[in-house]
C-alpha cells in the first residue's frame, strides 16, 4: 500500500514538474514535514496555555487597587499590543538573548539557557496575552457590579471574588473573543521561521528551497495543516462553550 | 479532389509548424523590454561584493556592473529589483523581474524553474567561517554541531546529510552572521568567494575559513524559462561570451577586489580570439 502511494506521487512528480510532493516518497523530507508539525503543535500549545495564563494573571491585576500594579498591566499591554510580533521575536532573540547565562560544550560556543523555540514560546505569548488581558477584562466588566457586591457581603477576599464568581461568568463572555485570538496565535506561529525555530512553515521552506519543484505541494501542505490546526483549537473551544453554558445566562 | 486535399494537408502543415514555432518563441519578455525602453534585473542586496548597497544607499556590485552592461548593451534604461536567495527564482517566474544576476548556483533542479544561460559567469564552492579559537580543520568536526546557514542555499542539504551538522537556517545573511557572533553556532557555511570578502573586511579577525572548498559549482544568470532558446537567452550567452573573452569578468573581480578565481582565468584563455596577440 505505502509503496503503491509512494510510486503514484514519484510518478506525479515525473508527469508534472510543479507537482512534486517529495516528502510522500522520501523519507528524510517526510521527518522533516513530522518534525515541522510537531514542533508547530508544541509551540501551540504553550503559547495558548501561558498566553491565556498571562490573560487572566493581567485582568485580576488590572483590577487592583494598587495603582502601580495597574499601571505596570497597561505598560505591558500597549507595548506588546502595539508592536508586531515579528520585531518582539527579533528583538528578545536577538537582543535580549544576549543577556541571559550560558552554557558552553566546548569552550567557545555559547549556548543560551533559554533556546530560539523558548524565545518564541516567551514573545509569542506575551503577545497574545495582551490581546487576552484586554478580552478578559471585556468579560469581568460585563459581570454585574451588583454580582461582586453580593459575594463582598458574603465575606469573600478579592482573590476569592475573582477566582469563585467573577472569572467563572467572565469567561464564558469572553470565549468567542478568546476564541478569536488563539486562532490568530496558531497562525502567528509560523513567525517563528524568523529566529529559525524548525517549525512548518521553516521546515517547508528548507524543503522547497532544496527542491524548487516541491513549492506548490509545500504550500499546499501548509495549508491544509493550518486548517486542520485551527480546526482543532475552534472545536475544542466551541465544546468548552457549550459545555459551560449556563441556561440562561448572557443570551 | 486530390489538389484540395493536399493543399489541405499542406496548409496544416504549415499552420502546425507556425505554431509550434510561435509557441516555442514568443520573445514576449524581450519585446516588452525594448517596448517600454527598460530593463528590469534582479540582483542581490546583501552579498557584499558582488550585490550590495554602498554608504549612500545605491546597489553597487560586481553583478550590478554586469547588469548595467546588460542595459547599455540592449540600450534600454536599467531598474534594479533586490532579490532574496528564497525568492529569486518565483520572482523571476512571475515576471517582476525581466532577468536575474543574483549569484545563484547552476543545478539541475533550478534549470527546470528558470532559464539558466550559458557559459556560465562564475563558480564559488562551499566553505565555513568560524572562530579561529576553535581551530576546525575537518568538514566532519561539524558533526552534530549547531552550523548557522542560510534559508535557500543548496549546500545546506549536502552539508546535513554528508557531515551530519546540525543547520540552524536563517532568512538573511545578516541574522546568520549575527547569530555566529553570538556564538549560537560554531560556523556559517556559504560560499567560499563571500566569506573570502567578509574575512578581508576587517570585521572578521578572529575568524577563519579552515576547511578545504567543496561542492565548487558554477554560478548562472537566468532568464524566464521559456526564452532560454530565444532572442533572450541567446542575447546573454553572447554577453556572458564576450565578458569572457574580453577578460572584463577578471577586471570586474579585481574591480571589487574579490580574490581571483581559476575559474575565469581558464574560461578567458578558453574562450581567447586565436588571432589576437
Amino acid at each position: 500500500m505505502i509503496e503503491l502511494i509512494q510510486e503514484f506521487f514519484r510518478q506525479l512528480a515525473a508527469d508534472y514538474p510543479r507537482w512534486n510532493f517529495i516528502f510522500f516518497y522520501e523519507e528524510r523530507q517526510f521527518d522533516k514535514v513530522a518534525e515541522g508539525l510537531w514542533v508547530t503543535v508544541q509551540l501551540s500549545v504553550f503559547c495558548i496555555f501561558f498566553s491565556v495564563l498571562v490573560g487572566v494573571v493581567g485582568a485580576w491585576m488590572q483590577g487592583s487597587p494598587s495603582r502601580l500594579l495597574r499601571m505596570i498591566v497597561q505598560g505591558y499591554i500597549q507595548f506588546f499590543r502595539n508592536t508586531p510580533p515579528l520585531v518582539q521575536l527579533l528583538f528578545f532573540y536577538f537582543a535580549l538573548g544576549q543577556f541571559t547565562p550560558t552554557h558552553s560544550p566546548d569552550g567557545w560556543l555559547e549556548v543560551p539557557i533559554i533556546s530560539n523555540v523558548g524565545w518564541a514560546v516567551i514573545s509569542l505569548s506575551l503577545f497574545a496575552g495582551a490581546f487576552n488581558v484586554e478580552i478578559f477584562r471585556a468579560g469581568i466588566e460585563a459581570v454585574p457590579e451588583s454580582t461582586r457586591e453580593a459575594s463582598d457581603s458574603l465575606g469573600f477576599t478579592r482573590l476569592q471574588t475573582y477566582g469563585y464568581i467573577v472569572l467563572p461568568l467572565a469567561l464564558r463572555i469572553c470565549l468567542p473573543s478568546l476564541n478569536n485570538n488563539l486562532v490568530n496565535l496558531v497562525k502567528t506561529t509560523t513567525q517563528a521561521f524568523a529566529i529559525a525555530v524548525p517549525e512548518m512553515l521553516y521546515q517547508s521552506v528548507t524543503i522547497w528551497n532544496d527542491y524548487p519543484s516541491a513549492q506548490n505541494p509545500m504550500m499546499l501542505v501548509l495549508f491544509v495543516v493550518y486548517i486542520l490546526l485551527v480546526g482543532v483549537v475552534v472545536m475544542s473551544m466551541n465544546r468548552w462553550e457549550r459545555a459551560m453554558k449556563i441556561p440562561g445566562y448572557g443570551t | 479532389m486530390q489538389k484540395v486535399l493536399s493543399a489541405a494537408i499542406l496548409s496544416a502543415i504549415t499552420l502546425t509548424s507556425v505554431s509550434a514555432y510561435s509557441a516555442q518563441c514568443t520573445n514576449e519578455t524581450w519585446n516588452r523590454v525594448m517596448e517600454r525602453g527598460k530593463v528590469v534585473v534582479g540582483v542581490k542586496a546583501d552579498y557584499k561584493p558582488w550585490g550590495y548597497r554602498n554608504e549612500s544607499g545605491e546597489l553597487v556590485g560586481m553583478e550590478i556592473d554586469m547588469a548595467k552592461d546588460v542595459a547599455a548593451t540592449m540600450g534600454v534604461e536599467l531598474e534594479l529589483v533586490p532579490v532574496q536567495s528564497s525568492n529569486r527564482m518565483q520572482f523571476l517566474e512571475q515576471g517582476k523581474i525581466d532577468m536575474m544576476i543574483a549569484t545563484m548556483s547552476d543545478r539541475k533542479d533550478r534549470r527546470e524553474i528558470v532559464g539558466i544561460v550559458q557559459p556560465n559567469y562564475y563558480t564559488s564552492g562551499t566553505n565555513v567561517m568560524a572562530p579561529k579559537a576553535l581551530a576546525l580543520k575537518e568538514w566532519t568536526d561539524l558533526s552534530g554541531k549547531p552550523v548557522c546557514g542560510k534559508q535557500g542555499a543548496f549546500y545546506n542539504k549536502i552539508v546535513e546529510e554528508r557531515y551530519d551538522a546540525d543547520i540552524v537556517a536563517f532568512t538573511g545573511n545578516a541574522e546568520a552572521k549575527q547569530a555566529l557572533r553570538d556564538k549560537k553556532c560554531i560556523a556559517w557555511v556559504y560560499d567560499d568567494s563571500s566569506i573570502m570578502a567578509d574575512l578581508a573586511s576587517g570585521n572578521w579577525d578572529d575568524f577563519e575559513m579552515p576547511m578545504q572548498t567543496e561542492d565548487d559549482n558554477p554560478w548562472g544568470l537566468a532568464v524566464p524559462k521559456d526564452e532560454l532558446n530565444c532572442v533572450f537567452g541567446k542575447f546573454m550567452s553572447g554577453m556572458q561570451y564576450n565578458w569572457h573573452q574580453s577578460g572584463a569578468l577578471i577586471e570586474l573581480e579585481k574591480k571589487w577586489g574579490i580574490q581571483a578565481t581559476s575559474y575565469l582565468e581558464k574560461q578567458n584563455q578558453r574562450f581567447g580570439d586565436w588571432l589576437a596577440e
